[in-house]
């Protein structure tokens, strides 16, 4: 069984995309860091909290054909980065849409769907996916 | 009262399959079914999709149409469905969470067969008008499940709307709210069984006529009105047959229902159905119009409101989510085989 | 600082080895190379092994003490260090061994990489290998290992950088040498339409452009340069060991269709070889997928950014083709790829072909070679050059 508390304290940046921002040099970042990698030690202390926008376009994709037992009921299911239209990379499925039809630079929001669960009696877990922006 | 719906949201899934695909599997009519059922289609949630995910989606759209509200002024999230994924652990904090709304709040998640939402609606109406709080949210959600074969295959469907309730810059206002209830076992579902059982013909006219009927004529007493002094109609539709009869029994034209009645386009929603009904009839509904709505749980009971949209309505920003036309647009029709894989009912290997 | 040398390298078969424990296969490749390097193995005083996952694949932690326990090594009480770097944990072992050597701090140090598969299920490991990616914002987000590079593969060609058959070609290229390597995992030639037609495993790529699950061990000893002739004729200098990190995710890089970590560890490396990349005639590459290799080889400086590709598709880098021969071993894909004992196996091969003893695939006159072991998705990256004496 996974553990409870890992995956609950990234419930934050999973279900509400926050990440940090370096007051200093006004860089964002997601996931959330402690430490601004471009200010290091003055940023310590000082990194904000930042909503990641919702909305962004796919850079690069693939259809993911062996997957992971728990991802077994989708296959085949598109995995993708999307830069969202804050300037930030982020890596997520991408859902209700058919493999076919996704293409580099399609226009995608996030959406909030399980990810998997603990097997029949554990944890649910929840977090974002991406869906075409119709 | 001053208080009413301030904001709201809709989501369904994008996936339909036909009756006719559900009968060919059972050798039984499908099509028959359907038009005796009067749905011509059902909705069906992705794999990845349940409560928590329809009722976050159904929320986030009714928080962008308020962008002004601050998530932080919402003192209570309710969320009713009989489809919740824990048994125990609420579906209603996991929302709140991803609408912002934590720490600063109540929760609770409510079960009352399809009227859970409408009773979560009652709840918020009742904590604002007291003057606890400023906002509540009123969620009525389900991600339904039919016996493989049972009639109810045909029509358990999933979808969800919201609704943050209020008393400043109200776009409908609920004039009157109130109840008939009943210990009536028309329809159930133990604890740790994976379907629901019913009494047949029992849940017609013992159960959601009877309960309709009698929380219409108590609301047209309470507010001296006839059935003509409304635009809308909404009533609890678990097929597109239930609903059309109890509006002609009550003196409703088909005019009247029209609008709020997406049973036969998307099946039965459950506790999602009448909050689906009411979104899509706010959808086009201008200043002035009056709704009147019935919901219906089995178990049995009836809430009925008395609305009238105000002007506050022309202010509302209602392009900022997609209305019910566009939810429904489009949808992906599936076979029986993938159905059944979305829905969990082929035996995956266990780890 | 000591100039090093290399003075003795063993590997064991690497395949489905079903009738070797761990146990076996980690000291199997030691013995080799300790008596290839003519020494009677008490002169050893520090061992180092690449071993990226055994407390997952055999539930054994504390595989430095196994090691040193099964090799002998333990009644002399020499202190043997793990390293685990996803799959560079056997370039970054050779590094952490040459360091100790050119330090001065021991003289005979043996690095070992080994890696015991099979021993799990093809689901368990794969979810094992995820986990060298971020496991909380890649690995849980549903992208498998795979589908990582194939969505640098999907950018590559979108950039005009590879084709599709350019890239798949880094596996014929692999089979062809595999052929010729009675160690490899595959000793057969595959054509391109294998590779393309392969059963899928992320769009666009299939099985074959992905190395295998495989058991098996590499060692080589390592002594003072001005030691080696007291034991061999047959020993190779290291001229250059570079290492270089990089973000976990690979959704954190600014390109992601050359690895950054390769760039800065080669132009180290080559620095501190004294030489370029045309000096190479002979390179060992991390093709755990196609992509990769072609990448590998454009980061490397071997060819110009978008040509690397028909190079390959060319059959340019076959052994005896061209200037320069790559993965002459079978590479990932063809020789086999026990994790944590590539990068080590790497260095043998090269080492090997210094040292004239590659047998059917010696590339002719090789002078300098070079290895290149990558752990995650370009996370850390080893460049390690050997030179001919």
């Amino acid at each position: 069984m996974s553990s409870v508390a890992r995956e609950w304290r990234e419930i934050p940046g999973r279900y509400n995309l926050k990440g940090s921002k370096c007051p200093v040099c006004g860089k964002v970042y997601f996931p959330s860091r402690d430490l601004c990698p471009h200010c290091r030690r003055a940023s310590i202390g000082k990194m904000e909290p930042y909503a990641v926008s919702r909305e962004g376009e796919v850079y690069t994709f693939s259809v993911v054909h062996e997957a992971p037992e728990c991802n077994n009921r989708q296959k085949p299911y598109v995995v993708a980065m999307i830069k969202t239209s804050d300037g930030i990379m982020i890596s997520a499925q991408l859902v209700d849409v058919d493999p076919a039809e996704v293409k580099i630079g399609m226009s995608v929001r996030a959406v909030l769907r399980k990810l998997d669960a603990d097997g029949e009696s554990g944890v649910i877990h929840y977090g974002y996916k991406f869906v075409p922006k119709r | 009262m001053d208080a009413g719906i301030v904001s709201y949201g809709a989501y369904v899934p994008r996936y339909r399959i036909l009756p006719e695909t559900i009968g060919n599997v059972w050798g039984a009519d499908g099509k028959g079914m359907g038009k005796g059922l009067y749905i011509n289609q059902k909705s069906v949630p992705s794999p990845d999709e349940d409560v928590v995910t329809i009722a976050t989606e159904a929320a986030r759209n009714m928080m962008a149409r308020v962008p002004e509200v601050n998530p932080k002024d919402i003192g209570a999230v309710y969320i009713g469905s009989e489809s919740h994924p824990y048994a125990v652990k609420p579906t209603s904090t996991i929302v709140a969470e991803a609408i912002d709304a934590t720490p600063a709040m109540t929760a609770a998640d409510l079960e009352f067969a399809c009227k859970a939402g409408t009773a979560a609606i009652q709840i918020c109406l009742g904590m604002v008008s007291s003057g606890m709080m400023k906002y509540g949210v009123a969620i009525g959600a389900d991600t339904s499940q039919g016996a493989p074969g049972d009639a109810l295959e045909y029509s358990a469907s999933a979808g969800g709307a919201a609704y943050l309730i209020g008393t400043e810059k109200v776009i409908a206002k609920v004039n009157k709210t109130l109840s008939f209830t009943t210990d009536t076992p028309d329809f159930w579902r133990r604890e740790g069984q994976p379907y629901p059982k019913h009494g047949g013909r029992f849940t017609g006219e013992p159960a959601y006529f009877r309960h309709i009927t009698s929380a219409a004529k108590m609301l047209f007493e309470a507010m001296g009105t006839k059935p003509e002094d409304y635009k809308y109609a909404v009533f609890h539709q678990p097929n597109g047959k239930f609903p059309t009869r109890v509006a002609a029994q009550l003196g409703f034209t088909p005019d009247q229902i029209e609008r709020g009645l997406l049973t036969p386009n998307i099946g039965n929603t459950y506790s999602g159905a009448v909050p689906l009904g009411l979104s899509a009839v706010l959808d086009i509904a201008e200043p002035g119009d009056r709704i009147f709505v019935v919901s219906y749980g089995s178990g049995a009971g009836s809430d009925a409101f008395d609305i009238t949209v105000t002007d506050e309505i022309k202010n509302y920003k209602k392009e900022n989510a997609p209305v019910m036309d566009k939810i429904l647009e489009n949808p992906v029709y599936i076979d029986y085989a993938t159905y059944a894989k979305f829905k969990g009912k082929i035996v995956m290997p266990q780890e | 600082m000591r100039e090093v040398a290399i003075i003795g390298v063993g590997v064991t078969k690497f395949g489905e080895l079903w009738n070797s424990s761990f146990r076996s296969i980690g000291i199997e490749a030691g013995l080799k190379a300790i008596a290839d390097a003519n020494l009677a193995g008490n002169e050893i005083d520090g061992m180092v092994l690449g071993n990226m996952s055994a407390g997952q694949f055999i539930k054994q932690k504390h595989i430095d003490a196994l090691v040193a326990d099964y090799s002998g090594m333990a009644s002399n009480h020499i202190p043997c260090t793990r390293i685990e770097a996803g799959e560079a944990s056997g370039g970054v072992a050779f590094r952490q061994g040459v360091m100790a050597v050119a330090s001065g701090m021991q003289d005979y140090v043996v690095v070992a990489g080994a890696e015991k598969m099979t021993d799990m299920d093809d689901t368990s490991i794969n979810s094992v290998l995820d986990t060298t990616a971020d496991a909380e914002w890649e690995a849980s987000m549903g992208l498998t290992f795979a589908s990582l590079h194939a969505m640098i593969a999907q950018r590559m060609i979108h950039d005009g950088i590879a084709t599709r058959e350019e890239i798949a070609s880094m596996s014929v290229n692999s089979h062809f040498h595999g052929a010729l390597n009675p160690n490899a995992q595959f000793k057969k030639a595959i054509k391109l339409e294998s590779v393309l037609y392969s059963s899928k495993v992320a769009d666009p790529l299939g099985m074959f452009d992905c190395a295998p699950i495989s058991d098996g061990a590499a060692a080589v000893v390592l002594c003072p340069l001005e030691y080696a002739k007291k034991h061999t004729d047959a020993y190779v200098k290291v001229s250059a060991v570079a290492q270089a990190s990089d973000t976990l995710a690979l959704f954190q890089r600014d390109d992601i269709t050359s690895f950054m970590a390769t760039k800065v560890a080669a132009k180290k490396a080559y620095e501190m070889a004294g030489i370029t990349a045309k000096d190479i005639s002979v390179a060992e590459i991390h093709d755990n997928y196609t992509v990769s290799g072609i990448m590998a080889l454009e980061d490397l400086g071997f060819f110009e950014r978008g040509k690397a590709g028909k190079a390959v598709l060319d059959g340019q880098v076959q052994v005896g083709a061209g200037k320069l021969a790559v993965n002459t071993s079978g590479g990932l894909k063809a020789r086999g790829h026990p994790l944590g004992a590539t990068g080590v196996a790497q260095i043998a091969e090269i080492a090997d072909q210094l040292r004239n003893k590659a047998d059917k695939r010696q590339v002719a006159n090789a002078k300098y070679g070079l290895a290149q072991n990558v752990g995650g998705t370009g996370s850390a990256v080893t460049v390690s050059i050997l030179e001919a004496i």
